[in-house]
């Protein structure tokens, strides 16, 4: 292969960060399938190839249970996030003086800005037995005892949604001001509700947005370890939860491993399924 | 229709403040607990926070990686970018593909990963090694933000440069980066806030030394307390005055 001069010069730039992604990443990626299909005899590892890891996890039910439990959360999280996101943004969008937009939108997104191990933190706040809800319910006389809330599931999805409605305010509202409003007057003229207009033009034409938006939550959420961690408790818990626990107790590297491996396999299908309704909502 | 439409907007903007007020709120309690009821105004808990020494280097920590992986991440995607965006050069699809690959995985087994292939190595974890962890993950949103705003308009200004005489460097220091700079501006603003505020690769990849996060997070193993609402409530502020800084610096200057 003849280079140009000007090509060799190209990859001159291109280098430094392709060298670092390949050492850094692809080949830490590469290491880390390999160690899912070793194993750990007591705590020597042993680099003979085999599917005994993967078998394992068909066969052990807590480890099974943690990737129904993953997914059951993130799909609630990525449908109930969407459903109230979508709403906020529209207000922002068509209720709001163009003036106060901006601000209106800034506003909805600035508690983004807490920490990431604080906000799932100032969730217990809220939701645990002395918190303020609880305090709440019972200064008005609702309950006698405090309800559990935090370390439950409903705890878990509540951070995440939390999370997740401010992240989808923003990519929907940024679809909602593209569109032309001339679709918007030329369903009117034509006779169209507001809920007509908004089913049978504004969302379809917004969809792919909303499903940017949506994969986006659910890759971001299967992944996340801190917030089940924190607002979860100990009754079940979710691949990264047992991935960690893995490295923790047993620094049982290969385990982990295969564990990474179903993870990133589950949100390859996702990212097929999302993909697949993005093309369909096209023809 | 009206009347409804603000009810939603009062309703969502109060789920969303709810637990940052609570954090705040709570971050002044004078008592032990912060939870209902509030006992009064106090500032004993960010005095505590200040005198922490060991929080205190955390937060350092936090800050020299987040300034260094972003310049680092910067720096290398930039000239990613440049390089394929003004330079034809077989298998770029291919390029573009492997430097934008480690956004679409979780940090999680971004961190596992190299944890692996680090301790293979023998190499000691570090905040050296938080901060090529941050570099991975940061590269790909600094190559993909620049890479999107190289146009055609630079390229002209560029040729221009090149005809009048200016030499390779010349080109990239004196008119693509001035050119460029906001975009440049809003990738290292962001590579930063993502270090100083990531948790998961922090934690694998660092050893004695630690990042503000990772020491937020010990603190949080005895329970609820005050003072984290205080270091919450700082860390809150820092992120805020950031947030507000980029608005104002970056992207009015746009407009």
């Amino acid at each position: 292969m003849n280079l140009t001069r000007e090509q060799v010069r190209g990859w001159g730039f291109v280098a430094p960060a392709l060298v670092w992604t390949l050492a850094f990443f692809v080949v830490p990626f590469v290491v880390m399938g390999a160690m899912s299909l070793a194993s750990l005899d007591g705590r020597t590892l042993v680099w003979t190839p085999s599917f005994a890891n993967y078998i394992e996890l068909s066969e052990k039910a807590y480890l099974v249970r943690s990737i129904f439990v993953s997914l059951e959360i993130t799909l609630t999280v990525t449908i109930v996030s969407v459903l109230l996101a979508y709403p906020l943004a529209w207000i922002i969008a068509f209720r709001i003086p163009p003036k106060w937009q901006r601000l209106a939108l800034l506003l909805a997104v600035l508690p983004f800005w807490t920490s990431y191990v604080v906000r799932s933190y100032s969730w217990l706040l809220v939701l645990s037995r002395e918190g303020i809800v609880n305090d709440v319910l019972m200064g008005l006389g609702l309950t006698g005892e405090p309800v559990t809330l935090a370390s439950t599931r409903f705890a878990t999805v509540t951070g995440f949604v939390h999370f997740f409605v401010m992240l989808l305010t923003l990519t929907i509202y940024a679809n909602l001001v593209q569109l032309s409003p001339n679709y918007r007057r030329a369903a009117m003229d034509l006779g169209a509700s507001t809920f007509q207009t908004f089913w049978h033009v504004i969302l379809p034409l917004t969809l792919p947005g909303i499903m940017t938006g949506a994969f986006l939550t659910f890759v971001l959420c299967i992944g996340d370890y801190m917030t089940p961690h924190i607002l979860g408790g100990n009754n079940e818990l979710t691949v990264p939860q047992v991935i960690m626990l893995q490295l923790g107790r047993r620094a049982d590297f290969p385990l982990a491993s295969a564990l990474a491996i179903i993870l990133m396999g589950i949100v390859t299908l996702a990212y097929l399924g999302f993909a697949r309704w993005l093309k369909l909502d096209r023809i | 229709m009206r009347s409804l439409s603000w009810a939603y907007l009062v309703a969502a903007f109060g789920f969303i403040y709810l637990p940052v007020a609570a954090l705040v709120l709570f971050s002044f309690q004078s008592g032990g607990l912060p939870v209902p009821p509030f006992e009064g105004p106090s500032l004993r808990w960010y005095a505590d926070v200040i005198g922490d020494s060991d929080l205190m280097g955390a937060l350092l920590n936090s800050l020299v990686v987040a300034l260094f992986s972003g310049a680092v991440s910067v720096a290398l995607g930039f000239c990613a970018a440049y390089g394929l965006a003004r330079h034809h050069l077989p298998g770029s699809t291919l390029m573009r593909a492997v430097l934008i690959a480690p956004m679409t995985v979780s940090y999680l087994i971004v961190g596992l990963g190299l944890l692996i292939v680090l301790q293979r190595a023998g190499a000691g974890l570090s905040l050296w090694t938080v901060g090529i962890g941050h570099v991975v993950i940061n590269l790909p949103l600094c190559f993909a933000i620049i890479y999107a705003t190289m146009g055609a308009q630079q390229q002209n200004a560029e040729r221009a440069a090149r005809d009048l005489g200016a030499n390779e460097a010349q080109v990239v220091l004196l008119v693509t980066v001035p050119m460029l700079a906001p975009a440049i501006l809003a990738a290292f603003f962001l590579s930063v806030t993502f270090s100083w505020d990531e948790f998961i690769i922090a934690f694998l990849l660092s050893r004695f030394d630690v990042t503000l996060p990772v020491e937020i997070w010990s603190l949080l193993r005895s329970g609820l307390s005050p003072k984290l609402n205080a270091i919450g409530s700082l860390v809150f502020l820092i992120s805020v005055a950031g947030v507000v800084a980029l608005e104002l610096l970056v992207f009015r200057k746009r407009q």
